[in-house]
């Protein structure tokens, strides 16, 4: 298909073709033709260049300087010159700081329990599913399926499971096993579990992604080696050990620490939930929906916009612990 | 033959075992999504009604119907207005992202100019720059903009990591191929336009599924920017839907089925493409 593709351009690409060939040599046309590069090279490149400076590079250094200053939305007065005042604010002002600091252990907590359990489930899932077996292929669409799902309508979902009453469907799931021992418990309402909820439904709608990353991981260590480990006589645990894990080790590390990334990313389910799904807001709320409750409800931009920029630092010390930990694997 | 792959070498039992333990887990890791699609069906009173939640039972399409009738005045909105709302900015940032990141990544990648990898190395270190970090200001800036659809579109169109992952894909295009074209006298738009993108129909297709799942699932940016329900896309209204007192499940989870469903067929359909872009973009990154 790709040999017949490019075929209906080239009778264009002659009729144009003599006039130039014949009347120059061959060589002022190629520096022509560098020259010209330059002008080419940057015109195609200028609209994505421009559209990302502007919404990305611009808006990002507007950041800082919005959380250096007292701005507020919608309020008669000028934004003046705050200095740290905003970020001492939220680290340590006694009013202000309780909310954020907890929204960061929140988030800690979220990352640290998601990070390793989810790239270890999506590892045992891409082993599993790293098989020659009849219909893997439908196997493998189920575990990716939730992927596609928008996180408001998983959250969704999982308020309808999570229901506090004792007709949601875990409490009443819990109730036929325990004979009815067990009391309806509220899931997302409760401090001790709300957390706990939101890990599990963002691990549910995530998963399948690790996992596909891990199966084509998995998928390119040479069957040789298993052949080879197996010649030796190593069990399947022995095979995990040394062939498996070292075979994928950079996708797991690569994986993990997009994972942890993302874990900072937490918004749209925690959004949605306390929205009119009973969650616990104290104890789900994440740094962004701090910042976007300070941006949009409290309209105090200059205390978002350094909310923004302490998640932008963890985000970035995060990747920087990422290329660390990668680069010894990408040298040898 | 049968010894390349530890898959090949199994007895009957043990592939009897992994058949049990893969449909075990496929079949709890699919329940919500069939609670979903069998509540839908049923009536209200019986979505919330313990484990009968799960028993196929008065099943009937009246939640869709009752969603179109109830989301249809100018006070709730419209819902086939969400749903054009969705794909109206789904499909602008798809074909503009198409466009731009792929035009980019070829001027970036396969002419050489001086500045082009400080230019590419400018797109490397934005691509760093999570979107979240930049919606505070973003909002902002564009406040005066707000319940408009173009703005809703319009930070998305450029894109960091679509321009990595053409780039990425150009770069192993053998230079032969273009240099027969250039020397038949095409300049580097024709060789780009009536050459490279038909032979590059893989990374257009699985970057353009990527880009319309991420944007079908936007909710973070219409949150800041949304307030009128004429310009609302469906995952917002799914949250304000789904606020509404008393909750109508049936209604709510019916309305869920409608918006997952444009993915869902995308999915059934470029599944192979799906599962590539997002693998490849990780195991080369």
């Amino acid at each position: 298909m790709k040999s017949v593709e490019p075929a209906p351009a080239a009778p264009h690409a002659r009729e144009q073709a003599p006039p130039v060939t014949a009347d120059e040599p061959a060589r002022p046309a190629r520096s022509v033709r560098k020259n010209r590069d330059w002008l080419h090279g940057l015109l195609m490149s200028a609209p994505a260049v421009v559209g990302l400076i502007a919404f990305v590079g611009i808006p990002f250094g507007y950041a800082v300087v919005l959380s250096f200053y007292n701005v507020r939305l919608g309020s008669p007065l000028e934004p003046t010159f705050f200095g740290l005042e905003q970020y001492r604010r939220l680290f340590t002002d006694p009013d202000l700081s309780g909310p954020f600091l907890r929204a960061l252990l929140n988030n800690l907590t979220f990352a640290v329990v998601v990070v390793p359990v989810q790239t270890g489930l999506a590892l045992g899932l891409a082993i599993l599913l790293n098989r020659k077996l009849k219909a893997i292929g439908v196997f493998r669409s189920l575990f990716f399926m939730p992927v596609v799902f928008p996180m408001a309508l998983v959250a969704v979902i999982w308020r309808l499971i999570l229901a506090r009453s004792d007709q949601g469907m875990l409490n009443s799931a819990l109730d036929a096993v325990s004979f009815g021992n067990w009391g309806a418990f509220d899931w997302l309402g409760d401090s001790a579990t709300a957390m706990a909820s939101i890990i599990v439904l963002s691990i549910w709608q995530g998963v399948g992604f690790q996992m596909v990353i891990l199966l084509a991981g998995l998928q390119q260590i040479p069957g040789e080696l298993y052949e080879a480990a197996s010649l030796d006589r190593a069990g399947r645990w022995q095979q995990f050990r040394n062939v498996t894990l070292p075979g994928i080790r950079g996708t797991l590390v690569f994986v993990a620490m997009l994972t942890s990334v993302l874990s900072f990313r937490v918004f749209d389910q925690v959004y949605v939930l306390i929205d009119g799904g009973g969650l616990n807001e104290d104890a789900a709320r994440t740094v962004m929906y701090q910042a976007v409750t300070t941006a949009f409800d409290q309209n105090n931009v200059g205390q978002a916009a350094a909310i923004t920029v302490v998640f932008f630092l963890i985000v970035v010390a995060l990747t920087i612990v990422q290329r660390r930990v990668v680069r010894p694997d990408n040298e040898d | 033959m049968s010894t390349n792959n530890p898959g090949l070498t199994r007895t009957p039992l043990r592939r009897f075992l992994d058949y049990a333990v893969l449909s075990v887990l496929a079949f709890i890791f699919a329940l919500p999504v069939l609670y979903l699609f069998l509540g839908s069906l049923k009536p209200s009173d019986e979505v919330l009604n313990g484990l009968s939640g799960f028993l196929p039972t008065h099943l009937s399409f009246d939640n869709y119907t009752a969603v179109l009738d109830s989301l249809n005045s100018d006070s709730t909105g419209y819902f086939w207005r969400f749903m054009g709302v969705s794909l109206l900015v789904a499909f602008v940032v798809v074909t503009g992202g198409l466009f731009v990141n792929s035009m980019a990544a070829y001027g970036l990648s396969r002419l050489k100019w001086r500045g082009r990898n400080a230019v590419f190395s400018l797109v490397l270190l934005l691509m760093l720059v999570p979107f979240e970090s930049v919606a505070v200001p973003l909002f902002y800036m564009f406040n005066d903009q707000r319940n408009t659809l173009y703005i809703l579109a319009l930070p998305f169109i450029a894109n960091a990591f679509s321009v990595y992952q053409f780039h990425t894909f150009f770069r192993s295009i053998p230079p032969s191929i273009e240099e027969a074209a250039r020397i038949d006298g095409a300049g580097p738009w024709r060789t780009f336009f009536a050459i490279i993108v038909p032979m590059s129909k893989p990374a257009f297709a699985s970057v353009a599924i990527l880009t319309f799942l991420i944007q079908w699932g936007s909710f973070l940016w219409p949150v800041l920017m949304v307030s009128d329900p004429s310009v609302r896309p469906l995952p917002l209204e799914m949250s304000v839907f789904q606020a509404q007192l008393p909750p109508d499940w049936g209604q709510i989870l019916a309305f869920g089925v409608l918006l997952v469903l444009p993915v869902l067929v995308v999915f059934a359909f470029f599944q192979r493409w799906f599962v590539q872009g997002v693998a490849s973009s990780a195991v080369k990154g």
